[in-house]
């Protein structure tokens, strides 16, 4: 590029020009005030977001003028009702202390506790639980320690629950305020009115709450796997009631089988059957009804691109997928030669292309069932190890190197059985390039790459 | 008999075969235009293939600094029939740096040609005419002024053409459209249902000139779009797909059908 342009030719020096001149303000952005150029590259060459110290006031002096001095002076707080006498370091500017009251006595809130005489006990207040004597303690402690229950309920004399503390105190106030109250209405708006103090509810709720914090893990997954099966079945219920003809036969006894497993003991290699059964039972009923409801709101549109709907169904197709799924769809695309997006989007086009996404798609589904299928094998061949889900894919390896007579799944090659390298199974299939390039074995997640010649 | 769309010309064949399926509105005395707009053909949807982009040719000798080239932003048919029977207009919105950037023209050919050196993507926003429908399409279109190949001086004679293909889908089109358009050869009308009778045709009343771009001067640039290409490819890879299917099928019931926790002892024996 630079040896054309030393040549003379015209076009480079044009698209510099216009990328200048594209950006005008984005200059005016670059110059950096009151710190060096170099300095300010290393936050990126960008302004930060927010301004974090004025760098001009960074070297500003006091002014000269004021002769400042450091004393121990006393002070007082009036957030203190006693007469203690403390001392602190005050700035001292000229000669002339501040003046103005301690500045964090204003931090000094406190609690209006509504307190009662005695007549309004005896009217309003007596319950068969609880004696004044109780009651006046319990409105002390209020106010002493500004409604913090726990600490009240720490020191009430007598043994209470927090809630019963809590239940009398607000009853009790509430009680009082409407009896104050000249109309109801005037108090209706208060909050202790508003919303009572529910007492049973308060309790059921801390039990419960005690209840999620203690469960173990155990007990966490089997939650979640339940509720993951009743979620399962109501959108397989859902889609099968929205569903036309499904393109890919749903085998029926898919659904009673992943049930049994999963209410089955604690096994921890059925959940992952169950996750892969009903992993290709979904996606095919599922995907039909985003389908169909994508074609709905197609159809409420009054005008739209062919490319657009085209987008929207795929998108729909692929709601149950993630994003390294799309990803292996797109792949496969590519390596089949077809483009992401038609470049002729007719209607025609569009369904086919449609379809193949669909198929790519249960095409990756049976890739996966067919690697768990395998690794289920192995685990139960390999008695040594656990029923863990990590080991079946270590032990996959041995059963990769067993493997002559049984048929290879989705490679198309004969594998030697003798190999020493152990691969890293998870993500990367190289450990296969020492074979034929073109096969590498179906025992890891990598898609294989297809060619007409496999057919 | 229900009054046949107000539009039309043929006045008998209307009333005799009023097909009940377009009937939408019990009242039909007094068709106003209005209320044949609202009156809609459900189940049919209606195709406007069209092809939008850009031909840009280097001025050699006549460039400037600031105008190394001449462009022109086109939508057309796909077929280079006139699309001026379903778009009112079209607005191409263009870089800030130009003056008025944002320009509306009013009849076909769709058609936009400036000057300039610059590359930068171009708003192209398709009005449709009252009874078609009332929102606007937006396109986009990136505005290419340098070839992909990068080797030797650009050519005054050969332009650098970017074009892209889509069709526009009225998914229930009024009457009134319907009408206009069913024998018009830039919209596409799939094949009707047995039983359904057509509204009376219209005449095509625009005639204000031609603006199909099928003798236009640049039309030795247009690309063409055979969608026969890539049905075929997408058949094929569709079958190399679903014979892999068939493959791996097989291969998981045969793995279903073994019995389980045991294997077949050859397993182990083949090391």
């Amino acid at each position: 590029m630079d040896a054309k342009d030393i040549l003379g030719l015209p076009k480079t020096p044009l698209p510099i020009a216009q990328e200048k001149k594209s950006r005008p303000h984005k200059d005016s952005q670059r110059k950096p005030d009151g710190i060096s150029r170099e300095v300010y590259a290393l936050t990126g060459g960008v302004a930060p977001l927010m301004p974090s110290i004025d760098v001009s006031q960074l070297k500003r002096r006091p002014p000269s003028d004021e002769k400042i001095t450091w004393q121990w002076l006393p002070f007082t707080s009036s957030a203190r009702k006693d007469n203690l006498q403390l001392y602190h370091w005050v700035r001292v500017v000229n000669g002339v202390p501040p003046t103005g009251d301690y500045s964090f006595a204003k931090y000094n809130k406190s609690v209006d506790v509504i307190r009662y005489t005695d007549e309004e006990y005896a009217k309003y207040l007596t319950d068969p639980k609880w004696t004044k004597e109780e009651t006046d303690q319990l409105f002390d402690l209020c106010e002493r320690f500004d409604l913090r229950f726990i600490i009240i309920a720490d020191r009430f004399p007598t043994p209470r629950t927090v809630e019963e503390l809590k239940d009398r105190y607000y009853s009790a106030s509430r009680a009082i305020l409407v009896a104050r109250a000249p109309s109801p209405g005037e108090v209706a708006s208060h909050p202790l009115v508003k919303e009572p103090y529910n007492v049973t509810q308060e309790i059921e709720r801390k039990r419960a709450l005690s209840m999620v914090l203690s469960q173990t893990k155990h007990q966490e997954r089997k939650d979640a796997e339940v509720l993951a099966e009743a979620k399962r079945i109501a959108e397989s219920r859902m889609a099968a009631r929205a569903a036309e003809e499904p393109d890919l036969p749903v085998p029926p006894d898919i659904g009673p089988e992943s049930a049994e497993r999963a209410i089955g003991p604690g096994d921890t290699i059925s959940p992952s059957n169950v996750q892969v059964h009903a992993a290709a039972a979904a996606p095919s009923t599922s995907v039909i009804a985003d389908n169909s409801s994508t074609l709905a709101s197609l159809r409420m549109l009054k005008v739209y691109l062919r490319t657009y709907a085209l987008e929207q169904m795929v998108q729909a197709a692929s709601s149950s997928a993630g994003l390294r799924t799309i990803k292996r769809v797109e792949q496969t695309l590519q390596d089949l030669g077809i483009n992401l997006k038609p470049k002729v989007p007719t209607k025609a086009v569009c369904a086919e292309h449609l379809e193949l996404r669909k198929e790519i798609l249960t095409l990756l589904n049976l890739q996966k069932q067919l690697q768990y299928k395998e690794a289920e094998g192995s685990s139960f061949r390999d008695g040594s190890y656990g029923d863990m889900p990590g080991t079946a894919k270590r032990s996959q390896r041995a059963v990769d190197q067993d493997r002559t007579f049984v048929p290879d799944t989705i490679s198309f090659g004969v594998i030697p059985g003798d190999r020493g390298v152990k691969r890293e199974q998870k993500r990367k299939g190289p450990g296969r390039a020492s074979e034929t390039p073109s096969s590498p074995a179906g025992a890891h997640k990598r898609p294989r790459k297809m060619k007409a010649s496999d057919l | 008999m229900p009054h046949p769309a107000p539009e039309a010309q043929v006045v008998d064949g209307g009333s005799a075969s009023k097909p009940q399926r377009i009937i939408k509105l019990g009242k039909t005395t007094d068709d106003s235009d209005k209320k044949s707009t609202n009156r809609r053909v459900k189940d049919i949807e209606l195709c406007v293939p069209i092809v939008y982009g850009t031909i840009a040719f280097y001025l050699g000798r006549k460039a400037s600094e600031s105008q190394s080239h001449k462009w022109t932003v086109y939508v057309r048919g796909a077929t280079n029939e006139d699309l001026g029977a379903v778009i009112k207009h079209v607005v191409f919105q263009l870089h800030p740096s130009f003056n008025n950037p944002t320009r509306v023209v009013e009849s076909p050919p769709f058609e936009l040609s400036e000057c300039g050196w610059g590359e930068f993507e171009i708003g192209i926003s398709l009005f449709f005419h009252s009874d078609v429908c009332d929102k606007k399409l937006d396109l986009v279109h990136f505005l290419k002024l340098y070839p992909e190949d990068e080797s030797g001086p650009q050519s005054t004679k050969k332009p650098v053409v970017m074009e892209s293909y889509n069709e526009i889908v009225f998914p229930e089109p009024s009457e009134c459209f319907f009408a206009r358009v069913q024998n018009h050869p830039a919209v596409i009308v799939p094949r009707l249902p047995a039983g359904f009778s057509l509204p009376a045709p219209v005449e095509n009343m625009n005639d204000k000139g031609r603006g199909d771009t099928k003798d236009h001067p640049l039309s030795q640039w247009f690309m063409n779009f055979s969608e026969a290409d890539e049905l075929l490819k997408l058949a094929s890879a569709r079958q190399q797909v679903q014979a892999h299917i068939v493959k791996l099928r097989r291969e998981l019931s045969v793995i279903d059908g073994m019995p389980q926790p045991l294997k077949p002892a050859a397993s182990y024996e083949c090391i």
